[in-house]
This record gives C-alpha cells, structure tokens and sequence, in this order.
C-alpha cells in the first residue's frame, strides 16, 4: 500500500438493465443494478464489498472485468482507462485481472482434469506450454495446498474447499495484479472457510496483488479486508478504513447491518431486527436515500434529495444527510 | 434426566439410526442419535454439510425418501405417540398437525400455483373442523402474526408475488396455523439477507413463547445458536458428538470439533484485531460416509488424536452437569477455545 496511484480506480460506474414485458418486449422499466459507483484500490489492499443480495456488488465485480459493459463511468487499472478498449486491446489487461466466483463447481470444466483447468491460462496467453507448463502447475497446485498427484483428477473427485483452491490457482497462473473474489466462502463450511481465508491471505502477503473481496458475510469481510465499501440499491453508502468502519459506522444502514449479525456469545443476547420490511425494487429505487423508506431517521429531505459521498473524518465517508454536518443535531 | 424435564418433554428421540442404500454402499447418516425436546424449548443442532442434520429432522418427521434411505433403529416420541410405529395414513394427521417443519427454501413447502390463503386454509381444514370460511380468516390472522402488512391482500397472493422474507413468514404462518406442539426448522434463514434473518429469527422466538411450541433448529451458524438456543446438540460424521446448554456449550466447549467450529469462525467483534490475521483453521476435510475411519471420526483432522483414539470409538458421556461428549480427551478440555 506504498505506491500512490491506485491499481484500480472505478469512477461514476452505471449499469442499468432494461426491463421488458409484454409481447412486443417493450422496455417497461430499468434495473438500476449499479448507480454511480466510484471507489479505488491500492497495490497490495483488501477492499471488501458488502451488501444485502441484489444491491449490485456482482455487477461491479463483472464490469470491472469487462465481463459485462458498464452503462457509464470509467474503470481505470493501473492508470489506463479500459472502458472503451477493444478485445485485441483488452489482452494484456485480462492477464493482470482474475476472479474467482462463489460457485467453485459451476465455474469448472467438469470434462478438463484439474491439472489442465490450471494450465489452460498459460497455454491460451502463451506463457508455457507441455513440460514448462506441467511444471508451473505443480509449483501452483503446492502453493494452493493440492498435492501435484491431484492434477490428474478430474473437479468431481475435490470437495468444495478443494474445488475453490482449484479455482484460486487458477487465478494465480498468470501473475494477476487484482483478483476479483465474488463470495469465495459463502459456499463452504464454517472449517473450510477458514482454510480457503488463509490461503487468500497468506497469497497476498506473498505476492502483493490486491483483492476486490465481495461477501454478504460481514464477519469474512471484516476479517479480510483492509477498507470496506457498504453498498445499498446500487449505490456504495459507506466507505472507511475497517477498523473505522466497524467501530464507528456512520450510515444508518450500515449499523442496522452490524447489529443483524446474530453474535455467537449466548450472554450477548440482542436479537432486535433494526429495520423492518425489504430491500426495495433496484426496478423503481426510492427517491432520494434509497435508504429512507427503511431508514428509522429520515428526515424530509431524504425523500427529495439524494445524499452523496462526503468526507466525515479522514478516509471515512458517508451518503447520509445525518452526516453532511447539518443534519445531525436535528434528529438526535 | 430431572423428573419436571422429563414432564415437559413433546419429543423424545432414542438412539436413532437412518441409514441409506446407495451405489457405493450403505452408510449411516444418522448413527444412535438421542435426544428430547421440551415445551417452548428450542433445541439447535449445528455441523457442518452432510453431517446428517435434515436426515435427523426428515427421521423424525418420516420423511425419509425410502429407497435409498430408511430408519433402522430406534425410537421417536412425539406427546406419547411412538412415531415409528405409525402407519402413513396416521403420520398425515400428525404433520402439519401437532408438529411441522419448514425449510431453508420456502418454495419447496409452498405450491406455486396456489394463492397463500389458500394454502392456509387447505392445511387447516385437513386437521381441524371448519368452514372455508371460518379457515380463510384464520389464515389471515396467522399472516397477521408473522407481521406480513396488509395480510388481507397478500392472503389473495400467489407465492411468487411475494419476496424472500415475505415467503419464509407465509410459511411459518402455515406451519404454525394448527398450533403443532412441535416445530423443525431447517436452515430457516440461511438464504435469507441478515436482516431479514434477524426479522424472521426474532419472530421464530416470539411466536415459540407465545404459543409454548418446541422448536428444533437446523443450522451451521454458531451465532444463530447462540441467540436463539437454550440447548444444542453437536453432530460429525452421523453422530451426535457434543450436547450441552447453549451458556456451557459456548463457555466451555468440550469436544474438540465443536472447540475448532468455534475458533474457526470470524467474528466481526474482532476488529480490533490485527487486519488480514489469520484464522485458526481445522485441518482436512469432512469424512465421507461410506469410508470412516476406525475409532473417532474426528481423529484425522484432530490435534488431540492419540492411539486409543483411532481404535476405539469414544462413547458419549456426561462430562459435566448435563453436559455430554464424546471424546476421549474432553476432561482435559477447559474453558472456551
Ligand atoms: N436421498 C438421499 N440419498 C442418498 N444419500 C442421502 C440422501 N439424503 C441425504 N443423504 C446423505 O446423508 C448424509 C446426511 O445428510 P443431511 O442432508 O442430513 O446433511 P445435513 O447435515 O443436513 O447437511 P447440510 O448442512 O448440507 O444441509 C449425507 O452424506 C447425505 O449425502
Ligand atoms: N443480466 C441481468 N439482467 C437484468 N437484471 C440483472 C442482470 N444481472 C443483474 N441484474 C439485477 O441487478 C441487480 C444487482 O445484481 P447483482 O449485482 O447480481 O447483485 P449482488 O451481487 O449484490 O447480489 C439485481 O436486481 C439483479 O436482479
Ligand atoms: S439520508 Fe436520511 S434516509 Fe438516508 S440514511 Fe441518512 S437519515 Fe436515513
Ligand atoms: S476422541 Fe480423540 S480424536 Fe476424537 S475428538 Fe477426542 S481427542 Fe480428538
Ligand atoms: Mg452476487
Ligand atoms: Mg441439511
């Protein structure tokens, strides 16, 4: 985290999809999945991505890696602006960009041995092939914790957390800068979450690349990351260094979000649920906050105007009215 | 067994045995599993995938699809009633009746094509004397309890018009519309987003004291254990390995599982914690069923593991007040891990 330019820098990100119905197919509304983003991540950071299923962390993880077209904005990695670049020019970028899904089945040939499924990277960017290529394998399969034997195998005969270590070093063939994990763990089982946590971490310490971590689990995120970005209806309302964050969390949503967490301490009893009612539809989001039709705060202006991201201390910052300086003595 | 739990007791469940007959053998997926249930007492069962939580609940109920599975052994009681002995015809009065489960995914007790006040209402005219009308109110009023808005309206909804959470409270609500003495929930909350399981948790709670029902809840989340339990039952490969108050089990775990699920787990409370530390991992990876290893299933992945323990089984056994495990080495283990 010494150099000063970030590795990555995601700027007003927009991706909207249309809705269509009826027999004509007509365009009947937008899902606003992403709805001006903007965050960055520095060389060799953790920046964890949380937020109630649909609110977009997949979406952003998608278009960061051009694996869908962002609607507007623009994604900067290493400084270079990739939005606009063809697939040719897109080339030498993908090498330095990989993800690794939640799914460690759906995202594996089940036809390919392991062996090859790790390869295959290296042969397609033309980096080893046959003995040399065999040989970068094996060095990977050590450094994911698979014993070079297990190449032959074919995804079926690995268990989940196996699968996933599969998946990861397939994401370390080709020397990535930036790894994309959208919800690595959320499938595993509490012991082998905490194997495959480990091993991301323990990769990082040794290759300096950065994660883009997403989790609907906060007590993961909170472990991984080094910032954490909270998102809502396609807008991050929150961002902080972690220890901040988690200490003092300024966004109404954000601290219904921790007091959720059921806490595994029977002395601890606090099972009060502190919003009621659903995530809105991201089809026709609330004006204003998105926020406000949850929100135990809102004031008037909520409904109107949207808050955006201002500095409330250091690299702290927050989408609340309650925070912009003037709101807060109002309401407490 | 104290005498005034042993009056209170709705479900009594004796060295349970489910076993299955598949391709590569039989296996045990549930291998003499005891415990009992009193009223307004939820007991949770955690371990991790496939260690034979839902065949338990699915045992119980008599819903294990037979081929390939069976229960071999055993007893399960339910208010007096030995549920074993009972024929399909019976077991119907009962299910949804004096006792009921609901599941990790609503739309699989939920009829797509059915609106949400009717399915009430089915369920309450097949157990109880009553009008179409007099059912349809009542189904209303229990989507009234489980805090669905509008529950007039939603009463008229097909499944699909409703959201995850909305879904999981119609089906409370239908589970509970006959007052069952007993309820299994299975992974109740596990696809649902924490605060809408903090909801839907709450209500579980709320509505099981007010209404005295037992309640066993299914999960792999420690957290959830320890908000919602007042007992909890432990289970590796099959067996029940730990059993213990939910205070005991989590101040003074004794099973060396149970100690490495509990140390295993990130807790947002450690902030303060070093960024990027790393997590106590168990070592290996869960058995499979069809090829355990002699003695302590555990043994493989265990930091304990001695010779006795890879030739003989450890037998449950009390370690405390009420407080049962089986290890070999649990007297040694003291305090939280
Ligand atoms: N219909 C079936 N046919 C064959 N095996 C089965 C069947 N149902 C369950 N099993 C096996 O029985 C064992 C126990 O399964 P069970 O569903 O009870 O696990 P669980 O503890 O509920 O796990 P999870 O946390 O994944 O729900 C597993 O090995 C499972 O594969
Ligand atoms: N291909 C698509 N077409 C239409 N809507 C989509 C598509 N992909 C995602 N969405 C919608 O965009 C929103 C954000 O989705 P996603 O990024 O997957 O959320 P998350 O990963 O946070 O759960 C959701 O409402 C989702 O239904
Ligand atoms: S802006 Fe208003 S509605 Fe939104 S979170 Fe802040 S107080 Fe609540
Ligand atoms: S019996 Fe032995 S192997 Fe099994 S849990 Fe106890 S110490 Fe570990
Ligand atoms: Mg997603
Ligand atoms: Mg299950």
């Amino acid at each position: 985290m010494t150099d000063q330019r970030p590795l990555l820098e995601v700027t007003d990100l927009v991706k909207h999809y249309a809705v269509r119905g009826g027999v004509l197919r007509r365009r009947v509304g937008t899902v606003h999945a992403v709805d001006g983003v903007s965050f960055s991540v520095a060389k060799g950071e953790t920046l964890g991505l949380v937020g109630e299923s649909g609110c977009g962390k997949s979406t952003v993880a998608r278009s960061v890696l051009r694996l869908v077209e962002p609607s507007s904005g623009a994604i900067k990695l290493n400084g270079t602006d990739i939005t606009g670049l063809s697939k040719a020019e897109m080339r030498p970028h993908r090498r330095s960009m990989q993800i690794v899904f939640q799914d460690p089945f759906a995202s594996l040939n089940p036809r390919m041995t392991a062996g090859d499924i790790v390869g295959e990277p290296l042969g397609v960017h033309g980096l080893a092939t046959g003995r040399a290529q065999q040989e970068r394998v094996a060095e990977l399969f050590g450094q994911v914790g698979l014993r070079a034997d297990q190449m032959k195998n074919y995804p079926h005969q690995f268990s989940g957390g196996q699968r996933q270590r599969i998946c990861i070093a397939r994401a370390l063939a080709l020397g990535p800068s930036l790894i994309v994990c959208d919800e690595p763990v959320s499938a595993l089982d509490v012991s082998i979450q905490a194997q495959v946590i480990n091993l991301l971490i323990d990769l990082q310490r040794k290759n300096d690349f950065s994660y883009l971590f997403i989790a609907h689990d906060l007590a993961v995120v909170a472990h991984i990351s080094h910032r954490v970005a909270v998102m809502y209806l396609g807008r991050i309302v929150e961002i902080a260094d972690k220890t901040e964050l988690f200490a003092n969390p300024r966004h109404p949503y954000t601290q219904a979000l921790l007091a959720s967490v059921p806490v595994a301490d029977p002395k601890a009893k606090k099972l009060a649920p502190m919003i009621d009612g659903d995530v809105p539809s991201p089809i026709n989001p609330p004006s204003g906050c998105a926020f406000h039709t949850r929100c135990r705060y809102v004031m008037d202006r909520c409904k109107v105007e949207r808050p955006t991201l201002v500095k409330a201390g250091g690299q702290h910052e927050v989408a609340c009215w309650l925070n912009d300086g003037t709101g807060r003595a109002e309401n407490s | 067994m104290s005498e005034a739990r042993k009056d209170d007791t709705i479900l009594d469940v004796k060295n349970l045995q489910t076993v299955f007959f598949t391709n590569s053998g039989l296996f045990r997926a549930v291998d003499d599993v005891s415990f009992n249930v009193r009223r307004g007492e939820t007991l949770a069962i955690v371990g991790e995938s496939g260690c034979g939580k839902s065949v338990t609940a699915l045992s119980v109920m008599r819903l294990v699809p037979d081929p390939p599975g069976r229960v071999v052994g055993g007893t399960v009681t339910l208010e007096g009633t030995d549920l074993l002995s009972l024929d399909e015809a019976e077991m119907r009065k009962i299910r949804g009746n004096r006792m009921s489960m609901i599941f990790q995914e609503p739309m699989t007790s939920l009829n797509p094509v059915m609106r949400i006040g009717d399915q009430i209402t089915e369920v309450l005219r097949l157990h109880q004397e009553m009008t179409s009308r007099e059912a349809w109110a009542k189904a209303v009023e229990m989507l009234r309890l489980v805090r669905i808005p509008e529950p007039d309206r939603r009463a008229q909804e097909y499944p699909h018009q409703l959201s995850g959470g909305m879904r999981q409270r119609a089906m409370i609500a239908m589970a509970l519309a006959c007052r069952p003495a007993l309820l299994i929930a299975d992974e109740p909350t596990t696809a649902l987003d924490v605060t809408i399981q903090a909801q839907i948790l709450a209500l579980i709670v709320d509505l099981q004291k007010t209404l005295g029902t037992g309640l066993i809840l299914i999960t792999h989340d420690l957290g959830v254990v320890a908000q919602t339990a007042q007992r909890v039952i432990v289970m590796y490969a099959g067996k029940k390995v730990e059993e213990a108050a939910v205070e005991d089990l989590f101040e003074n775990p004794k099973h060396p599982y149970t100690r490495g699920l509990m140390a295993s787990m990130p807790a947002v409370i450690s902030f303060g914690a070093k960024t990027d530390a790393r997590l106590n991992e168990i070592p290996g990876m869960v058995p499979s069923l069809t090829n355990l290893p002699p003695g302590c299933a555990f043994a493989p992945r265990c930091s304990l593991a001695i010779d006795r323990c890879r030739a003989e089984y450890p037998p449950l056994q009390e370690v405390d007040g009420d407080h049962f495990a089986a290890c070999w080495r649990a007297a040694e283990l003291v305090g939280a891990p």
